[in-house]
């Protein structure tokens, strides 16, 4: 055959190629991301921010509830480096005095001594994932007292450490988001797929279903569903109530996309090609047709997560959702809703500033998986 | 004939000669069109109109038309990959037994799947872009009960050799090879099953002109080296008339004209056929053709015009033929035409080569 | 050819500034085109036809840029005499000069008139507004002349064709339907990018037919762009031949198609299957397959299929330039010309 004697001929030149002609779609799909600077260092972020929310005890200086009559108010304490000219990373404690007149505990700094700051010290007890119990920390000052008290982001109304409770609440906001996100995810395949690869009566049902779902108004419709759960509920009933309810309005977006894609892949020549081979459906399902938009439902995922994040804290600020002893963004916001603590103690709403980051970060990197994942559209 | 079917079909399949493999009869395909809120159907799109073929073993049939003729469509439903309205598509397998294709389950339909099987038009389409070649071309066997993976790399690489690719270039994707390359890897999986017959929708049109004729080439000695049987379906006429043993040429869902290759080309009978040689440009300045094109457009096979669906295009239309559809009738051996002129009429094909 | 060009194409170099590096995919590619009659330029994919008239028609946007060439155009409009000639290359993108002449003097008849068309405005509309953009005559007198054009192109029924929208009408229409608008406003220079390829053979027919006879009655210089050789042979007076971005081969039509002198034309012409060809016989073939355009090349773009290369590498390190080998037909080819001794 000719051919034969023709394709050795371009063999010399393939050979350098030789990386991308046997690369799998990821390995494309990640060539392309690297490329987007801004997405990268977002996947970085969020890293951190995955390790604070899975650790957030040994990112705490403080137990997250313990609360402290004296120290209501606390303004955050700076961080300097340089003591009496020589490398020396510590704070300066402050000092409380009640104003005889408003009866307020006014802080002031006190410049004659300092707290030298420690990494890895030992600090207050706690367990990891109920296997084991130890007490080291990120960071934190040797032997805290009401004397030499260090809080980062300073304190809330009842003297509570809000660095050590914004690590908490990260735990608990990024957690109701991704397990939300999971769940849609599951609905949204298992009942798109359906919808999209066998059409018919199913797909019908679906997509009235799907726009019954789309067409109700999503806040009366949430404070309707989480005002209904009974008020004697431990923090983890609600918790996961609140998950349930977020992913059971959430999925039908992902839903629609799900089918729109099985829908046009059905028509594709090579699941055409597939099921001409003799393929079985489910191998057509799982082998050919999902792998084609996995990386689709990644970013759009991931472009899901930060939009249940906001709707938790938006709840939870609304007092619908999470309720205090529970620990989250929203929860945290919705102490500082009053104008006294903005006007007095402006840093209380410093996890607005948490959501916003995070927020940013999923949504640059689901972008940037986006277009790595298809760069046409 | 019997009003028992079980009895029809028995006499029937007596009449068929062994060394037909495929007998086509009044195949009809309508997609219906639907409107409105309850989706009720409003018309009919008849895209296969009854057409009757067949095809022997070994050789090649060029299915011929322009758009919309309904050549894919038939194409398609012989291996029931859309399924037919009605008709009947007998098939002889491997152990001599005959099928009727259009009444098998698809638990019966997977045994003659694997003697049937689809080369498809764009190899960018038709080749999953996550998967491997030995994943691609190792498919059917693995889906087929081949399940030792050595046999089936083994095999793969058999196939590769077979349509001129390097074995080597088993661990790579799809997105390494040029579109000629593509078109290899397709005939490899579509032959990794040793089928019989090999449905080939346009398998060079997508290919830019220097790579043609090597794919063309190929199918021939594959046709000839493993005995395949090839229904090839086309637009471009010089590449039917490069590949076929015999032609049918389709308009609006029917066949209009089927004969012998060199029979159609030189002395065509339809004047569509006719119309169709004399539109294609040749590729020499010398001769600039004194042709008169055909007026108006290719009707829609929603709403196609009555008797012979070509009389509103065809310079010699009678009143018999805007009422009456003529049959598709044998006026010579194996020389198949539907006008009612054709016997009058004196028309004109290619000349030979110079 | 004792006429002066209408258009000059020279040395043009276009590149395209990508990720994975520079493709330049038009090479030094060189071509006259004269008044009244047809060019015909042929390739096959990615061998920069398309990138070439878009060059001309300054429509190259980011990240492509001419990167070097002229392109000479003898404009009515620009030039201060008929002598002179303007290079579009040095008019800034954009300018009042380059629309004054797109459309004007120089149309373009794209390959999907469904696209090209607006869905929402009826054709008459689309072409009464390009008639007011260029002239200055009335709502009823554009009409008019809308309706004349369309009659011209052998629409049925133009008086009614005019107010009805481009998806109401059939391919080989809506083909038509844009020939008129290209003409509207008599261009000197017509190009046409493969202005057949989505239509069927029939339609094809009728369509070529047409513009051979419009053609003819105004004496339009056309640039016609297509793959399929067939067409090329039946209209085209001139044809240049490009592989991957430069040009193998240029002549008159009958010269190229009889007397090809550049291998690649050679090899094309035997492979292509025609109607007149015995059935079930094999083809020559070229071997291979196009390189990839991101490929780093030296020497003749297709020397790894040419089965008359030169030994000892010569073709493979160096570039033939395209020459002159008689007075119309010019071959970037070292088997042609006193070059292929000299070292």
């Amino acid at each position: 055959m000719t051919s034969q004697t023709t394709l050795s001929s371009e063999v010399s030149e393939k050979i350098k190629d030789e990386a991308f002609d046997v690369a799998p779609n990821w390995k494309l799909v990640w060539w392309r991301f690297k490329k987007h600077r801004l997405a990268l260092v977002s996947a970085f972020v969020l890293f951190g921010i995955i390790l604070i929310a899975l650790f957030p005890d040994f990112f705490s200086i403080q137990d997250p509830n313990k609360s402290s009559a004296r120290e209501s108010f606390m303004p955050p304490q700076g961080i300097s480096f340089f003591h009496d000219g020589s490398f020396q990373v510590h704070v300066k404690p402050l000092k409380g005095k009640r104003n005889k007149t408003t009866l307020k505990m006014e802080w002031g700094v006190d410049e004659k001594r300092i707290l030298p700051l420690h990494f890895f010290t030992s600090g207050y007890e706690y367990e990891v994932f109920g296997l084991f119990k130890t007490d080291l920390h990120l960071f934190g000052i040797e032997k805290p007292s009401a004397r030499n008290s260090f809080h980062l982001l300073g304190t809330d109304r009842l003297g509570r450490d809000q660095w050590s409770r914004l690590m908490h609440g990260t735990r608990v906001s990024l957690s109701i988001g991704l397990v939300a996100v999971g769940l849609s995810i599951f609905l949204g395949i298992l009942l798109g797929g359906i919808s999209g690869y066998y059409g018919g009566w199913p797909d019908l049902v679906i997509q009235r279903l799907i726009e019954i779902l789309q067409s109700l108004p999503p806040i009366p419709i949430w404070m309707a569903l989480t005002a209904a759960l009974p008020r004697d509920w431990t923090v983890e009933q609600t918790y996961f109530a609140i998950t349930l309810i977020l992913s059971l309005l959430g999925w039908t977006t992902l839903g629609r996309e799900v089918r729109g894609r099985f829908l046009s892949l059905r028509e594709e020549d090579f699941v055409m090609a597939a099921k001409l081979s003799g393929c079985s459906q489910s191998r057509i399902i799982f082998r050919h047709m999902l792998p084609t938009f996995t990386s689709h439902i990644i970013a759009t995922s991931t472009l899901a997560i930060p939009v249940m994040i906001i709707n938790e804290t938006f709840l939870s600020f609304l007092g619908l959702g999470l309720r205090p002893p529970a620990i989250s963004w929203g929860v945290l916001l919705q102490e500082a809703q009053n104008l006294q603590s903005i006007a007095l103690a402006p840093w209380l709403l410093l996890p607005g500033l948490a959501v916003i980051f995070t927020v940013l970060a999923l949504n640059i990197l689901g972008d940037g998986l986006r277009d790595a994942a298809d760069p046409y559209s | 004939m019997s009003a028992e079917p079980t009895q029809s079909t028995l006499t029937n399949n007596a009449l068929i000669s062994p060394e037909r493999l495929l007998d086509v009869k009044e195949l009809k395909k309508y997609f219906p069109i639907r409107k409105g809120v309850f989706k009720s159907v409003v018309g009919q799109v008849r895209s296969v109109d009854g057409v009757t073929f067949h095809l022997n073993q070994g050789e090649t049939l060029g299915l011929v038309g322009e758009s919309g003729c309904g050549k894919t469509t038939t194409s398609r439903c012989l291996l029931r990959a859309i399924n037919p309205t009605s008709g009947e598509i007998r098939y002889r397998q491997a152990d001599g037994q005959l099928v009727d294709v259009t009444q098998l389950a698809s638990d019966q339909l997977r045994p003659v799947r694997r003697e049937m099987q689809m080369i498809f038009q764009d190899p960018f389409a038709s080749l999953n872009p996550r998967m491997n070649l030995l994943d691609l071309v190792g498919e059917p066997l693995l889906v087929n009960g081949v399940a030792n993976r050595k046999e089936r790399s083994d095999r793969v690489a058999d196939l590769l050799r077979l349509v001129g690719l390097r074995p080597e270039y088993m661990r790579r994707f799809p997105h390494a090879f040029s579109g000629g390359q593509r078109q290899r890897i397709v005939i490899a999986r579509a032959l990794a099953l040793n089928p019989r017959l090999v449905v080939a929708d346009e398998p060079v049109s997508a290919l830019d002109v220097s790579v043609q004729a090597q794919v063309l080439n190929l199918l021939l000695d594959l046709q000839e080296q493993l005995k395949l049987t090839y229904l090839f379906v086309a637009h471009d006429l010089s590449v039917v008339r490069h590949i076929s043993d015999r032609v049918a040429v389709m308009y609006v869902g029917r066949i209009v004209e089927m004969s012998p290759t060199d029979e159609l080309f030189l002395a065509p009978k339809h004047p569509y056929t006719a119309a169709l040689l004399s539109a294609v440009p040749v590729a020499d300045p010398r001769i600039r053709s004194k042709m008169q094109p055909l007026e108006g457009d290719v009707p829609s096979p929603s709403n196609p015009p009555n008797g012979c669906h070509f009389h509103p295009r065809c310079p010699f239309a009678t009143e018999l033929c805007r009422q009456q559809a003529p049959d598709l009738e044998e006026v010579q051996p194996n020389h198949f035409v539907a006008c009612h002129r054709q016997a009058e009429l004196k028309l004109s094909g290619v000349s030979e080569p110079t | 050819m004792t006429n002066q060009p209408l258009l000059e194409v020279r040395d043009l170099q276009t590149v395209f500034e990508l990720d994975e590096g520079t493709v330049r995919a038009v090479d030094g590619v060189s071509f006259n085109v004269y008044p009244g009659r047809v060019l015909g330029i042929v390739g096959e994919s990615g061998c920069g036809k398309s990138v070439t008239i878009k060059s001309v028609l300054r429509l190259i946007e980011e990240p492509g840029r001419i990167a070097n060439g002229a392109i000479r155009f003898r404009s009515k409009i620009l030039g201060n005499s008929s002598a002179e000639m303007v290079d579009l290359v040095q008019l800034p993108a954009k300018s009042a000069q380059l629309r004054a002449l797109r459309g004007n003097e120089i149309a373009l008849i794209p390959q999907e008139p469904m696209a090209a068309f607006s869905p929402v405005h009826t054709i008459g509309n689309q072409l009464m507004e390009v008639i007011q953009l260029h002239q200055p005559v009335s709502d009823g007198e554009a009409k008019k002349i809308a309706v004349n054009r369309l009659k011209e192109v052998g629409v049925p029924n133009p008086e009614s064709a005019i107010d009805r929208y481009s998806w109401e009408l059939s391919g080989g229409l809506r083909q038509r339907a844009m020939i008129g608008m290209a003409l509207t406003c008599d261009p000197l220079l017509l190009i046409a990018d493969e202005p057949t390829t989505a239509i069927d053979v029939t339609t094809q027919a009728q369509v070529l037919s047409l513009l051979r006879k419009l053609q003819q009655e105004h004496q339009t210089s056309i640039i016609f762009i297509t793959h399929d050789l067939g067409v090329i042979a039946q209209l085209a007076d001139d044809v240049v031949v490009m592989y991957l971005g430069k040009v193998m081969e240029s002549g008159p039509v009958d010269q190229i198609f009889h007397n090809p002198q550049h291998p690649y034309t050679r090899a094309l012409l035997r492979s292509i299957p025609t109607v007149y060809t015995k059935n079930r016989s094999r083809l020559p073939t070229i071997s291979g397959s196009i390189p990839h355009p991101f490929q780093k090349r030296t020497g003749c773009p297709f020397v790894a299929r040419c089965q008359e290369a030169l030994p000892e590498q010569r073709c493979a390190n160096q570039a033939p330039a395209l020459k002159a080998i008689n007075e119309h037909q010019s071959v970037s080819c070292f088997l042609h010309g006193e070059e292929v001794n000299v070292s």
